[in-house]
């Protein structure tokens, strides 16, 4: 579990967040949700350390992050994997030794052990020999299902994805859902992402929060997301005018069924 | 920022890749990657440089000593000192600064960029010190060779300019054997040494901090080997005033 307590970021004088407090609760996708400038990226970046918070503390299992030792906070990030929004892969090496890097870095296994385990990563992510491949080799799909590999190679406590659809087709995206989906409730992780993809939030929002402005204006889970009450969350999405005009006309019909008409 | 910023920030970088490498043997094995790309990746231009300039060392002072009472032996005694004091690493510090310090720079700065940089922060690596100190310990051993061998040629192309000019080998071997200075060599090796230093920690913190996108990265680049070049030859200057 991870508690998220009045966090608050500024850069310079502009505030970005403004005292957020929620939790990402363990064995569940925790979504985030909001519009483009809302803050999350800047919100996921205070939770794995990548930005400093203002104010506030992110507090992994009861431990406060955010008043860590260098030292204590490099242990507890042999505990996150993140899946990046661009992948994050490194150029120079293969796949297989991209994902083999943490292994290489903070482990003390065999060659043999180590293959096995990238071998593994790999066919979880349905991903069949591709070991010897550059990322630049690779279709956007596959380099987000490789940079998942590597995100669940140390088995991770907590995964964190910053717009894992980002850029694929719906169907890859629906794929990569499933995926992370699977993955949170088979190892039991605590996983967060960030996404603008409501296919995401209504398949594996286990639980939801939506970031208006740096606040949190709204949380609760995918079952309770269409019926919210509220505006902002309503306008963030039925953004179309498409979708706005269906559900009016969803709510009509509803409404004369209602009344029996 | 200002520069006395820039020069903090800088220095505070370098304090970062002093600390204890989460597993030595990822740091030698990304070192011997370093001294691969930086040494037989600019062995070959640095080479051809230097023969080049030697030559042009041994021309231009032929072309000086004709109709003159100084004896041509002086043409090697001269290049040689040329090309170990100051040709030789200077050169080759401006050529590295061209060729390693941009591609450092080009290679950090995209690496922060697409978000390699953070992705290896989490994993909690420490990135000031895996991605810059193995850039510092293989120049700083790999350049001082590229410089030997510049050196070499570079007497060596002194040598086939003189026979080209029609001045006998003997005469070029001569002067090469006269009033040798020993320590003209460590002042060499002593040179390469600092240029190393100074090329691979200033592109190393160009791209490191770098931000935006390709035209910053761009920018990062020009401006790692502009300042890294400046810091060369200034560098130079403090040198030959201390050592000399």
């Amino acid at each position: 579990m991870i508690e998220i307590k009045e966090v608050r970021k500024s850069f310079g004088d502009k505030e970005v967040l403004r005292g957020v407090s929620t939790v990402m609760e363990p064995g569940k996708a925790n979504l985030v949700i909001g519009k483009s400038g809302s803050g999350k990226t800047v919100f996921l970046k205070c939770m794995v350390g990548l930005f400093e918070v203002t104010s506030g503390s992110v507090v992994y299992d009861g431990r406060d992050f955010s008043r860590m030792s260098k030292k204590e906070r490099t242990k507890i990030r042999t505990e996150i994997g993140m899946l990046f929004q661009g992948g994050a892969l490194f150029d120079s090496m293969t796949v297989e030794e991209n994902i083999m890097f943490p292994l290489n870095m903070f482990t003390n296994m065999t060659s043999g052990e180590k293959q096995k385990r990238v071998d593994f990563c790999l066919d979880r992510v349905d991903l069949k020999g591709v070991n010897d491949r550059y990322p630049s080799e690779t279709s956007g799909g596959m380099q987000k299902r490789i940079g998942i590999a590597r995100a669940i190679v140390l088995n991770p406590k907590y995964l964190f994805c910053d717009e894992p659809n980002s850029g694929l087709d719906p169907r890859t995206s629906i794929l990569i859902d499933e995926l992370l989906s699977d993955i949170t409730k088979e190892y039991k992780m605590t996983t967060i992402i960030n996404t603008h993809d409501m296919n995401s939030v209504m398949e594996m929002g286990d639980k939801v929060i939506f970031l208006h402005f740096g606040e949190k204006e709204w949380e609760g889970t995918n079952k309770e997301i269409l019926n919210s009450g509220n505006d902002e969350l309503n306008d963030f999405i039925f953004a179309s005018k498409f979708l706005k005009e269906l559900r009016k006309g969803v709510q009509g019909s509803y409404g004369k069924d209602l009344a029996g008409g | 920022m200002n520069p006395i910023e820039h020069f903090g920030k800088y220095l505070m970088l370098l304090g970062r890749t002093i600390s204890r490498p989460e597993k030595f043997s990822m740091y030698w094995k990304e070192c011997f990657r370093q001294m691969n790309e930086i040494g037989l990746g600019s062995l070959v231009l640095i080479s051809v440089i230097a023969m080049f300039i030697g030559a042009v060392t041994a021309v231009q002072f032929a072309y000086q000593l004709q109709d003159s009472f100084i004896p041509q032996y002086y043409i090697g005694f001269i290049v040689r000192d040329t090309v170990i004091i100051e040709m030789a690493p200077t050169l080759s510090g401006l050529v590295l600064c061209g060729k390693v310090g941009s591609s450092i720079a080009t290679e950090l700065g995209t690496m922060r960029i697409s978000e390699q940089i953070d992705a290896l922060e989490i994993m909690g690596v420490n990135t000031a010190s895996y991605l810059v100190l193995p850039k510092i310990i293989a120049a700083i051993f790999i350049v001082p060779f590229l410089t030997i061998i510049a050196a070499a040629l570079g007497i060596g192309g002194g040598m086939l300019a003189t026979i080209a000019t029609g001045i006998a080998p003997d005469t070029y071997i001569r002067g090469l054997h006269s009033w040798f200075v020993p320590f003209n060599v460590t002042l060499m090796l002593v040179k390469s040494v600092v240029f190393a230093f100074i090329i691979t920690s200033i592109a190393c913190y160009k791209g490191y901090y770098a931000s935006g996108g390709a035209l910053e990265i761009g920018k990062a680049s020009t401006s790692a080997v502009v300042v890294a070049s400046i810091a060369v030859i200034a560098s130079d200057y403090f040198i030959a005033e201390l050592l000399l």
